[in-house]
């Protein structure tokens, strides 16, 4: 945890973009992700794309 | 009523802005009824109970954006429609700039940014445990504001982040600073050496609002999540925290503040506080130890006057000057029909803490539940946001609220609090001044007493929600523990008989 004393903060922000604008808004450097639900939202699809990442490890 | 609907395929929208939406189309005259959701099975149940959509009818996708607008005629609903559409096309114009190129996952936001050191996720919750996961994997600190995480993906996840060393904040954490940075909910306030520990948001808010005001600054604010003392969690958190303050050279003092630790945990916070080697102040709200802050109030006031090297006394609320003659002087000008209070809170530890003082004076409180004579109903809970904006973010569904409380023959006070600061509504005092003076114009109702979070720095004026609440003839205190208690006074006047 002390990388964040020595490194200034850097944020990536996945979901709310309200949260990305307020911290520009401190002129924190922030990266906002255009995030959507993985695998068109179709659960028995996530399912199937997690346990092929869990293979990947 | 004319109705008219359009799905736009493919078009991901955050909720925040849907809401943002549906209110800005909501407000066009002759439109009555808006919606502007994503197309999930839960949405569709929403739509369905607002006469929107059709029984029987199949919903769109989870990443199809549904817009539906009942209005007085077909035409401003197809109208309103359009607009809907231009809104999105050009804040998503907007949003993607030639210089400002928005990646579709983690791994893109950190080849183009390999120096982030923290995520923010906000997703939902269902998604929100994986998308942690991977970015504590890539050596990120985590800010989790969603909520329904199952806690053995919490337990999981924070077991990984104290493995490399990183912090997890949440899940269902609303506000955290970090190195003078305020995340999610949260008032402008100066850094300092007040490093803090707080389950999860208008706590923590509320604390270091009234420490810029006593001049003391933050230098962290760690949001742990409301379940981190819980037997499951253990603490796993609350502990790293510790020990990231013990070892940070700008915290002079610390402040945790929590509800009661579980009896099975409490043993190891406990022996952490004892071994740990700054001053600090411990508020367990509703815990009965009196080495420990009772209110918030006292635990911000208690963490003043230690720096400056003196011990905090704190006074009794009851005794203070003219408050007996003022409560009795709003008790002839106000005949209110009841003696019961309702508290209609924007903020779950605001709360809380009203609930315990109201106990504490007044007997049995009720919680999120629609009978009782004197009720706490916690807005921000999941129960009273489906498919509705959070009350900090949207002040009208509160608004609405107030209006139907003041009808009610068995209150004496209507209780709440108002959150300044960023990502908070701009003027929320605005539409529940409305209501109440609308209220009180029709004649007897109860009275109204609350409470103002903020800073001057925060971008709302303080001063002037404050004054846009009096003048509505809202009685505003000091602090959420001083709203709790003018209340107690105002339906129970022996509690200043006996003082």
């Amino acid at each position: 945890m002390k990388d964040l004393r020595r490194k200034p903060l850097r944020v990536v922000n996945l979901g709310l973009e309200i949260f990305a604008d307020e911290l520009k808004t401190q002129n924190v450097p922030v990266t906002h992700v255009r995030w959507r639900p993985p695998a068109g939202g179709k659960p028995h699809l996530l399912e199937i794309l997690e346990k092929l990442e869990e293979l990947d490890r | 009523m004319p109705l008219a609907r359009a799905v736009l395929p493919s078009f991901y929208q955050d909720s925040v802005k849907l809401m943002r939406l549906a209110r800005e189309i909501g407000e066009k005259k002759g439109v009555s009824e808006v919606a502007a959701l994503m197309g999930t099975p839960a949405n569709h149940e929403i739509m369905l109970q607002a006469g929107l959509a059709e029984d029987g009818e199949a919903y769109a996708g989870s990443n199809d954006l549904v817009l539906a607008v009942e209005a007085d005629t077909q035409e401003l609903a197809y109208e309103a429609i359009e607009e809907a559409k231009a809104f999105l096309t050009q804040t998503r114009v907007a949003g993607v700039g030639a210089s400002d190129f928005l990646p579709s996952g983690l791994a893109g936001a950190l080849a183009g940014a390999p120096e982030s050191n923290l995520a923010m996720i906000s997703v939902p919750g269902a998604y929100a445990a994986k998308e942690a996961m991977d970015a504590l994997r890539s050596g990120l600190h985590v800010f989790l504001f969603s909520d329904n995480v199952a806690v053995d993906d919490e337990v999981a996840l924070k077991r990984e982040a104290i493995e490399r060393d990183l912090l997890l904040m949440g899940p269902d954490c609303g506000t955290a600073y970090i190195a003078g940075a305020g995340l999610g909910f949260t008032n402008a306030v100066k850094p300092g050496r007040v490093g803090c520990i707080a389950a999860s948001g208008t706590g923590l808010q509320a604390v270091v609002s009234q420490l810029d005001a006593l001049g003391e600054g933050i230098s962290h604010g760690i949001g742990v999540g409301g379940r981190d003392l819980s037997a499951e969690v253990g603490g796993l958190m609350t502990l790293h925290a510790l020990d990231f303050l013990s070892s940070d050279p700008e915290t002079e003092i610390v402040l945790l503040i929590s509800k009661p630790p579980d009896a099975e945990v409490l043993p190891g916070i406990e022996e952490a506080l004892e071994n740990f080697d700054k001053p600090h102040v411990v508020c367990f709200l509703g815990a009965e130890n009196p080495d420990w802050a009772e209110t918030l109030e006292d635990a911000g006031h208690a963490v003043a006057t230690v720096l400056k090297g003196e011990s905090y006394e704190p006074e009794n609320f009851f005794a203070q000057a003219g408050l007996k003659e003022r409560v009795a002087s709003l008790r002839m000008e106000e005949e209110t029909a009841g003696e019961g209070i309702l508290g209609l809170f924007s903020g779950g530890t605001l709360a809380h803490e009203s609930r315990l003082i109201l106990e504490g004076l007044l007997g049995e409180v009720s919680w999120n539940e629609a009978a009782g004579r004197h009720r706490i109903l916690d807005l921000g809970d999941d129960r009273y946001t489906v498919g509705k904006p959070h009350p900090m973010i949207d002040p009208e569904s509160r608004a609405e609220m107030l209006s139907q409380a003041a009808m009610d023959e068995n209150l004496g006070v209507v209780l709440f609090d108002l959150m300044l600061g960023r990502a908070s509504a701009q003027d929320p005092a605005g539409p529940l001044a409305r209501a109440i003076k609308e209220a009180r114009g029709k004649g007897r109702s109860p009275h109204f007493v609350a409470s103002v979070v903020g800073t001057a720095d925060d971008p709302q004026d303080v001063d002037e929600q404050v004054r846009i609440l009096e003048d509505a003839g809202v009685v505003v205190l000091p602090s959420n523990t001083q709203a709790a208690r003018f209340a107690a006074a105002l339906v129970k006047p022996e509690l200043l008989e006996d003082v």
